[in-house]
């Protein structure tokens, strides 16, 4: 590959203009930590942590800087066809952007931000000290890390990926997409996949084992049964995909068959194989925002969560019908009525479940005393906004009706209907929940209302309309279309929307530099009367997250002992275990960058040799003999005293 | 760490618990990449383009002695961890030293096989069929190479460290591994060769 | 809440006025096909309009009665378990609201997927239209002519389109005769559908297949049998034949406008087999060994000039 094949991308003034920022705030932030002297504390804090908390919070940044790029995308789709004809962006331009932003905000938005949430608040919600594998823990966060920076170097060095989010073959193939940018997009999902994989293997090891004594499955909270449950689902179709990256990689650089148009290739294997994959990616995705809704519709009525055992259920269905029901993603594919009858009854049967879970949030409500705080704000949109996008999936889940909606923005309304509602509003509203939990201070109540506000109505402006303009012909994924169509008024109704929309979210990131200068430190460890076990512990939470491990005997035990006037804390403390700080998983997921970047140009030697050196990492653990080290009782009865005061 | 010394070595502390269970559920996800991968083979397996089929290029010589080899090899690193819970370091060395080369013996037979499908015009290029069916048996080869490496790894420890619960441990959570790849041979040799030489 | 359920009320309101007086596209059917579905649609949006107001109309009530503001100050809700009945309430109405819907979608697709019925049991007149990046061939064996990027049929005869692809997979769409079905590379995929009504309808491509796949567009035109024979026998007569050279040049070709031919592709160049004669094959590798050498021959030829073309665009960004 040419240096100019390699930096074309820069050609264009917009693209050169982002990265010319990007580099201009890596240099300043690097400058700022040399001249605050803040390598070190960056290193041993953050670099080289192994504590979830922290983990989480790192997940979390990422992800947030990921909604910033992804929406940046969105605004720039939306203002191109907000006009007919509109001259903003060309074919090719717009096509890398919406592939870029289904990316970005399904594996480097919404996952990073549910799992940086499922990070900090599970082991103190099951009252352990930490996940079952600290380290691998370090590992995984830094795989997905490489995988998201990755991917967000295509649109400067190579080009971005350009055939969808969902890169069909033979269009991802090299014969139709020549440059690099599906390699960026084989390699960076493999990177980040492995981390996510391992986060499984991780998180069901630690919500089976280490619970607090007394905490039997059926006495844990619901989030930490909708977490324990998406784990599953990703321990066993993450797999899916890393095989379905690796024959992509090996056909669009080895030269193999398996979806080519000769030779006995079969493009319809890669549609199989991805969504086999894609559909339980997004119950990955909603059964966490589900998990985070029952903890705070509980809460803030001020009642127990409605019908525990079917809340329970309901999440165990809905997993083990998520993988047989992926057909649906491509009725039109010509397989015939019996197959597209047999997943328009799978995938309709999902509703079943859900709509169970929505009855019982709109039961726990009744008979309680219910404050209108952020959090809440966000369950409670989320209840009739996702409705409308559980209720059109039903509609598409009808497979000849979808021979009408597939493929257009009906089917874009959908989606954004039941993630955004659903994934965003859920991750939201967690994260206002439990930000004073890791900072030990609130976000500011009004910016916070005005933010939802914001978000949700100028979602229902951006993208109802899109139901309308799919039912009246319009594709998708399509970069124009002329006025003739009629479809220019409702584009533009959705474009003020999506301004609304970005709002909204500044809002939200304002909140975070207004709230840290102006917000009360010190707040207590019980910030909003609640009810399971991570209220119990202080805010922000120490190292070792409770001095004295919790028993249980009862769900909502935090709840009960408040009322008996118990304190559930109490006991004897003895020195704690804790793991060292290492940062082999930062520097492992350097040169796995680093192998898959070679990889992406298909530089074998020096993409060898770094593999090799990430080889040798895993010897390096192997030999290690690091068995962690002790806080003395001293130590943590001198942090305990310190905190105490916000009790 | 508190010991229990009523379990064996392995399982002898919470740690080592934690880890075996850990390393279950990750054989639950390498059972889903070997079963795509299946699939993917039964689904492109007439596919042969202009290429050979299966039944033109299988030899049942090697493919039995590739057998022979790795399903040894599962007993004797059985004998090996019977050999570690009765604390018997020699025997558990000689046992997994045995299983490596065994397990060497099957990778020199499986490279001979690939060499050989080459030089006959069989490539990983050639058609749907052998790309599905290269890097099916390529992915349980490659996790034999990896796993070659990670029991001289665990040779070593237990050479300097001897028998604790930390390198009993690794020992038995490597046996898991390896006789998961025993399983999924017993798979590969039972639906990609035999059905493919009878077909 | 009941503000902001108010404003969306005011809001979907405004929508359907921004729409127009005209029917939307889907709803605007020309022909059985395209009726059979669009009848569905309405019929699961108002059973789904009913869901949204069951939920709408108790999350409502439980906002205004239950809120903070409006209990004394010393209410402490009751711990509440959950009800069977409740439970069993809402699992068994949305199984039955499924099962209903089920069956609907079962008939619907078996009658969509199937020639249409009362047209005298005429015999179906079968076109070939197959997409090449990024224009539409129109091959009509019956008549012995090829259009490009047009199709013109005859009203009240079913209609048998075939699709299959030379390059990505697309998806062959006239929303106002039927649904959507993907042409591809590797196999036929059939298409029944029948007009009723003569006029000019929008055809189009609706899967993404690269830069030029917005302007993937075809006009499909119906008119009476007779018009339609007088137009076929013109082409015939008129226009050039389509020899091989000319159709490579149409295939390398990015966007093209309407063509007509005296004779079509399909004699140097056959479709892909039928999914079930696929089937039906078993084992048998037909497909691949008769297919492969015409297909194998006609896509290298693809490869090599696409790829070209594609670094040629690359260069001159």
């Amino acid at each position: 590959m040419s240096m100019e094949e390699i930096f074309h991308p820069l050609k264009e003034p917009m693209i050169l203009g982002a990265a010319i920022s990007i580099i201009v705030g890596a240099v300043v932030i690097a400058v700022g930590l040399t001249y605050f002297k803040k390598w070190g504390y960056f290193y041993k804090n953050w670099l080289s942590t192994v504590d979830h908390k922290k983990i989480g919070i790192m997940y979390i940044a990422t992800a947030l800087l990921m909604l910033f790029r992804g929406g940046i995308d969105a605004l720039l789709m939306r203002a191109q066809t907000a006009v007919p004809d509109n001259g903003l962006l060309d074919a090719q331009h717009y096509n890398e952007i919406f592939t870029t932003h289904g990316i970005v905000m399904i594996l480097f938005m919404a996952m990073p931000f549910v799992i940086g949430l499922m990070n900090i608040v599970i082991p103190l919600q099951i009252g352990a000290r930490d996940v079952a594998f600290p380290r691998l823990n370090a590992v995984s966060f830094w795989l997905f890390a490489a995988g998201c920076g990755l991917l967000n170097l295509s649109f400067i060095i190579g080009g971005s990926p350009d055939s969808g989010w969902t890169a069909y073959f033979p269009l991802a193939g090299t014969e139709f997409s020549p440059t690099v940018g599906n390699n960026y997009y084989s390699l960076a999902l493999q990177l980040s996949g492995i981390g996510t994989l391992l986060t499984g293997v991780n998180f069901i090891t630690t919500i089976i084992k280490m619970r607090a004594p007394g905490m039997t499955l059926m006495k844990m909270p619901m989030f930490s049964w909708s977490i324990l449950i998406t784990n599953v689902i990703i321990v066993f179709a993450f797999p899916v995909l890393t095989v379905a990256l690796a024959l992509m990689m090996f056909d669009r650089q080895f030269g193999t068959q398996f979806f080519a148009m000769q030779n006995g290739g079969m493009d319809m294997l890669w549609a199989n194989l991805f969504w086999v994959w894609g559909h339980p990616e997004v119950y990955i995705v909603i059964l966490p925002a589900f998990g985070i809704f029952s903890e705070i519709i509980a809460t803030f009525a001020r009642k127990n969560l409605y019908g525990y055992k079917s809340m329970v259920m309901s999440m165990v269905v809905i997993s083990l019908l998520s993988f047989l029901v992926w057909a649906h993603h491509f009725y039109t594919m010509g397989h015939g009525v019996m197959v597209n009858s047999f997943f328009s009854i799978t995938t309709m049967a999902i509703a079943v479940p859900t709509g169970v879970k929505i009855f019982n949030w709109l039961l726990t409500m009744r008979h309680g005393k219910i404050q209108f705080t952020t959090p809440m704000l966000y369950a409670l949109g989320f209840i009739p906004i996702f409705t409308i996008g559980g209720v059109t999936g039903v509609m598409l889940a009808m497979s000849s009706a979808d021979y009408q909606y597939h493929n257009t923005m009906f089917l874009v309304a959908h989606f954004h209907y039941v993630l955004i509602p659903g994934t965003v509003f859920g991750v939201l509203a967690g994260y206002h929940y439990w930000w004073p939990k890791m900072f030990g201070f609130r976000l500011n109540e009004k910016l916070g209302k005005a933010g939802f506000w914001f978000i949700a109505i100028s979602f229902n402006v951006a993208f109802f309309p899109l139901f309308i303009l799919g039912l009246d012909g319009y594709a998708r994924r399509m970069y124009t279309y002329s006025e003739s169509t009629g479809y220019g008024p409702l584009s533009m109704v959705s474009f003020i929307g999506a301004l609304g929309l970005a709002v909204g979210f500044a809002l939200i990131v304002y909140n975070i530099y207004y709230s840290w200068k102006h917000m009360p430190r010190n707040e207590k460890a019980d910030v909003w009367d609640g009810r399971s076990l991570e209220w119990a512990t202080h805010s922000p939470v120490p190292e070792y997250n409770f001095a004295v491990v919790p028993t249980v005997s009862r769900l909502d035990e935090f709840w009960f002992a408040k009322k008996e006037g118990r304190d559930i804390t109490a006991g004897k403390i003895e020195k704690i275990h804790m793991p060292n700080n290492t940062g082999a998983p930062f520097w492992m997921s350097g040169f796995f960058f680093l192998a898959a970047f070679f990889a992406v140009f298909s530089l074998w030697t020096p993409a060898i040799i770094s593999m090799l050196c990430v080889f040798g990492f895993m010897i390096h653990r192997s030999f290690e003999d690091d068995h962690g080290r002790y806080i003395s009782v001293e130590e943590v009865m001198a942090t305990e005293k310190s905190l105490r005061g916000d009790k | 760490m508190k010991i229990d010394s009523s379990l064996p070595l392995e399982y002898s502390t919470e740690e080592n618990r934690l880890k075996i269970f850990g390393f279950w559920i990750f054989l639950g996800a390498e059972i889903m990449l070997f079963a795509t991968l299946f699939t993917v083979y039964f689904t492109l397996e007439t596919r042969t383009g202009s290429g050979p089929t299966g039944s033109e290029i299988f030899e049942l010589t090697p493919v039995l002695w590739e057998t022979f080899l790795l399903l040894s090899s599962s007993f004797t690193i059985g004998l090996g961890v019977h050999a570690m819970r009765l604390g018997n370091k020699k025997a558990m060395m000689t046992f997994f030293i045995i299983t490596l080369i065994l397990g060497l013996g099957f990778l020199g037979i499986e490279i001979d096989e690939f060499v050989t499908y080459v030089h006959e015009g069989a490539t990983i290029q050639t058609s749907a069929f052998l790309s599905a069916l290269m890097t099916l048996l390529g992915t349980h080869g490659a996790h034999v190479t990896f796993g070659f490496f990670w029991g001289v790894a665990i040779l070593i420890q237990v050479a300097k460290r001897g028998l604790n619960p930390q390198t009993a441990n690794k020992a038995f959570i490597f046996s898991l591994y390896w006789h998961f790849l025993d399983v999924v041979w017993i798979f590969i040799f039972s639906f990609v060769y035999l059905k493919g030489l009878i077909s | 809440m009941k503000k902001k359920l108010s404003l969306m009320f005011i809001a979907f309101g405004a929508l359907a006025i921004l729409t127009g007086c005209e029917p939307l596209t889907v709803f605007d059917t020309k022909g059985p096909n395209a009726k059979t579905l669009s009848d569905t649609i309405i019929l699961s949006i108002i059973t789904m309009a009913f869901i949204l107001l069951v939920v709408y109309v108790l999350l409502a009530f439980m906002l205004t009665k239950y809120r903070a503001s409006k209990a004394p100050a010393d209410y402490e809700p009751p711990h509440e378990e959950g009800s069977h009945l409740l439970e069993i309430t809402w699992t068994v109405i949305p199984i039955i609201i499924v099962a209903f819907l089920a069956v609907v979608t079962v008939k619907t697709t078996s009658t969509v997927e199937s020639q249409p019925e009362g047209y005298d049991n005429k015999e179906p007149l079968v076109i070939y239209a197959s997409s090449s990046n990024w224009k539409w061939h129109f091959s009509y064996p019956e008549q012995g002519i090829e259009t490009v990027n047009y199709v013109n049929m005859p009203i009240d005869r079913p209609i048998e389109f075939k699709l299959y692809s030379f390059g990505p997979i697309t998806s062959f769409w006239i929303p106002q005769l039927a649904g959507q079905k993907y042409a591809m590379s590797d196999m036929l995929n059939t298409i029944h559908l029948a007009a009723d009504d003569i006029g000019s309808f929008m055809g189009r491509n609706s899967n993404f297949s690269g830069r030029g796949f917005a302007e993937m567009e075809f006009e499909a035109q119906t008119m009476t049998q007779e018009d339609f024979d007088k137009w076929a026998a013109d082409v015939k007569a008129n226009e050039k034949p389509l020899t091989e050279e000319k159709f490579d040049e149409l295939l390398k070709a990015e966007h093209v406008g309407r063509s007509s031919y005296s004779s079509t592709h399909l004699e140097f160049s056959p479709a892909p087999m039928e999914h079930s004669e696929h089937m039906k094959m078993g084992d048998m590798d037909h497909s691949d060994m008769d297919m492969s050498e015409d297909e194998m021959d006609h896509s290298e030829m693809n490869h090599e000039d696409h790829s070209q073309e594609k670094s040629e665009e690359t260069h001159s960004h």
